[in-house]
């Protein structure tokens, strides 16, 4: 089934969210250029207004203004920052609550970019919403794919897992078959105001802040012991939420030998578990159990198939055996075991290039047990 | 595509003679009207004759009027001014909470610097009770301030009564009139105000213009310190050729005012017969009989503010919210949360104000597009 329509570009209106930033400028500016009929807006998520009234956002929307007014196309912008506290926030601190490593970004996709902003842009008259994510749509047998940018480094269709046949059906990804350089370069030479601007970088709504500084602003933090799996103390942490599996810096353990890493977490105990070496057994597995899977096709997937798997954002894919499972969760079976694979995090499929779609860890499996530590 | 502009509660067009006046003051006049050779004086008289122009525009001496930049400085300087003049006899001040930010921020500043100031509620038309205003007046009370006529939804307050209240206190009267000026006859004697704040830009003049009426023995504060100008209470070189322009848009005004206010309340009975008729939901906001005529602030139900704003403005058609926004940050109405408290009905309101070039056939255009535009997302 698919959407893709076969009007002219002059007739087909398609909504552009604008960050601010250069990489949704030049989406901007490549769909001008194609012809379409383009409006660009400002999603605000977050007020992140400090005691003088100055907000990132406001900074923000006068670049989405400078470079809308640049490329010629008109701007709004939207206010989603109940949506998004209802649904990406409270989530967000849930996860952390429950001890794991949340991925904010795939549901922000999901709920907000890809719903509250597609339904905005819909009731606008679009015919598609466009981001500036490193993706591709391509339409095949009857249906819609999503397919990875071709920037291997900047790939995002990790964060878009989450997404539905019928939202990638209204979605385009101009910026896809470019790179991060050709997007600089683009920029530059359209004269684009926001060509020499920096990358953003971490959860949108913490920003450069201090991580640790803003988490404890909703949880409470508890420090507690450091351990060995065997129980020898190994130092205090300042809170378990504040550290993720694999982690190696922050822990402060001196002494002799190989590096320390955090290799798991007590919640009831409040214990942070930590091992020598990097690549120390405690921190491999074979399998996992992946919760709310979601496929971008609206075929039904076979019930075993083979194909390979990121367990995290910008790692190399691994070879993998899925199983969907008669409760609705998914096991995922390593072709060789895996290191840190952290509860929380998005597990998402892909068969080449295509992103076949993901699911969300759960548990962690070692000798056909799930992991207690974890 | 053809567009139509129905937003001129936030700024308006410059007549085509108010140009035609102002750019010989760019060019050979361009002299400081403070110099003492011909080329000051050139602009000496033009800035007299534009000051006899804006006092007889309200019943006024002309030695009563202040230039300032527009309607945000007038307010301020009005405030501020008084406030600090006069915090020796009291410092209480009265508002409401329906005035536009110019006034309500600089309360706000004053609370901070220790002043006290009340905000009068509102009822459901957007008007102030006369009885909470008596109630509310004490012996240190230096200042009343309430708007004219509302930015948002169009609200008259009945500032004759008030005037009149308040003849015998010690506490001036200020009234921000940037929205009633040039649609309504305004008379400083009538309404016994002692301040009252004008926009050059609302009224067809240009951006940068308007003035503070002072009345006779209003002891204020002034804004800037420097030069002479404004009998030293607004200190810095006048802005010329906007004053001329200003000074013409007003002329303009004074001949055709009338006229066009009753244009305007055609307007808003065509557009809302229009809602009528194409069977919209939709609910009028502020006051139907003490209301100014070229502001009408509608309600739809169901429909976000900003999604009809925008979808108005891709068809061509500029309306506003009535309220600032920045980044997305559509605050509700501070003016239609006083009215109707945090409902629905803040979050679906869309004010048309009509001006100038306004045509019935552009009118209908508008409320027919609105109501296409509405059904569309009602459903």
């Amino acid at each position: 089934m698919s959407t893709r329509q076969s009007k002219s570009p002059e007739e087909t209106r398609v909504v552009i969210g604008m960050s601010g930033g250069v990489d949704s400028s030049v989406a901007a500016l490549l769909l001008k250029q194609q012809g379409y009929d383009v409006i660009g807006i400002f999603m605000k998520n977050w007020d992140d207004t400090d005691e003088f009234g100055v907000c990132t956002a406001t900074e923000d929307y006068n670049d989405v203004i400078a470079v809308a007014n640049q490329i010629g196309i008109p701007y709004y912008a939207v206010n989603f920052e109940k949506e998004y506290w209802d649904k990406v926030f409270t989530y967000f601190l849930e996860e952390y609550k429950a001890g794991r490593t949340p991925n904010p970004d795939v549901i922000c996709n999901k709920e907000i970019k890809f719903k509250a902003f597609l339904d905005h842009a819909m009731s606008l008259g679009a015919d598609y919403v466009a981001t500036g994510h490193y993706a591709r749509v391509v339409e095949e047998d009857g249906e819609v794919k999503m397919l990875r940018g071709v920037d291997e480094n900047k790939d995002q269709t990790y964060f878009l897992n989450q997404l539905s046949q019928e939202q990638i059906a209204k979605t385009m990804f101009p910026i896809g078959e470019l790179n991060k350089p050709e997007i600089r370069k683009i920029a530059a030479e359209a004269g684009l105001a926001t060509a020499k601007k920096k990358d953003s970088t971490g959860i949108c709504f913490i920003g450069e802040r201090d991580f640790k500084e803003f988490l404890s602003n909703y949880l409470p933090a508890k420090p507690g012991e450091m351990r060995t799996l065997d129980g020898e103390v190994k130092g205090k942490h300042d809170g378990l939420m504040y550290y993720t599996i694999g982690q190696r810096h922050g822990l402060g353990i001196g002494g002799s030998g190989d590096p320390w890493f955090v290799v798991g977490k007590d919640l009831k105990q409040n214990v942070l578990f930590v091992e020598q070496g990097f690549d120390h057994e405690a921190l491999y597995s074979e399998s996992l159990v992946a919760v709310k899977p979601s496929w971008v096709s609206s075929k039904p997937m076979e019930k075993t198939f083979h194909c390979t798997a990121k367990f995290r954002y910008r790692q190399p894919d691994k070879g993998v055996t899925v199983t969907q499972l008669d409760n609705g969760t998914l096991e995922v079976v390593f072709d060789e075991p895996q290191r840190a694979i952290t509860p929380g995090q998005a597990v998402v499929f892909y068969d080449g290039d295509v992103c076949l779609g993901g699911a969300t860890i759960d548990e962690v499996i070692k000798n056909g047990e799930p992991i207690s530590y974890l | 595509m053809d567009r139509i502009y129905v937003d001129h509660a936030a700024t308006s067009p410059i007549h085509p003679d108010v140009v035609q006046e102002m750019l010989p003051y760019f060019t050979e006049h361009f002299g400081n009207p403070s110099s003492i050779h011909q080329f000051g004086r050139k602009t000496r008289q033009l800035l007299d004759e534009a000051r006899v122009t804006a006092a007889k525009s309200i019943g006024a001496q002309p030695s009563h009027i202040m230039f300032t930049s527009g309607g945000t400085e007038a307010d301020n300087a009005a405030i501020f001014g008084t406030a600090y003049a006069n915090s020796g006899q009291g410092k209480h001040i009265i508002s409401t909470q329906i005035e536009h930010h110019a006034v309500l921020h600089a309360c706000e500043e004053l609370q901070r610097q220790g002043f006290e100031v009340t905000f009068l509620p509102v009822d459901e038309a957007g008007r102030i009770s006369i009885q909470a205003l008596k109630e509310t007046l004490r012996e240190d009370t230096i200042l009343v301030s309430i708007m004219y006529g509302n930015n948002e939804v169009g609200t008259i307050q009945d500032i004759q009564t008030i005037g009149e209240i308040l003849k015998e206190h010690q506490a001036y009267f200020h009234t921000d009139a940037v929205q009633a000026y040039g649609v309504l006859p305004l008379n400083v004697q009538e309404l016994q105000v002692d301040l009252l704040s004008v926009s050059g830009h609302k009224i067809n003049g240009p951006k940068g213009t308007g003035f503070l009426y002072i009345g006779d023995g209003v002891s204020i504060a002034p804004s800037f310190f420097g030069g002479e100008q404004e009998r030293k209470r607004r200190a810095g070189t006048e802005n010329v050729a906007g004053i001329a322009g200003f000074a013409k848009a007003i002329a303009i005004m004074a001949e055709e005012g009338h006229q066009r206010a009753e244009k305007y309340e055609g307007f808003k009975k065509t557009m809302l017969s229009i809602f009528k008729e194409e069977g919209i939901e939709y609910l009028l906001n502020g006051s139907a009989e003490h209301s100014l005529p070229h502001i009408l602030n509608v309600s739809f139900p169901g429909v976000k503010t900003e999604v009809l704003l925008v979808n108005l403005d891709l068809a061509g058609i500029a309306a506003s919210s009535g309220s600032a926004c920045t980044a997305g940050s559509i605050e509700p109405s501070h003016v239609l949360t006083a009215m109707f408290g945090k409902t629905d009905r803040t979050k679906n309101a869309v004010r048309f104000s009509f001006g100038l070039y306004n045509t019935q056939e552009q009118i209908e255009k508008t409320a027919r597009e609105t109501a296409k535009i509405v059904k569309r997302l009602q459903k």
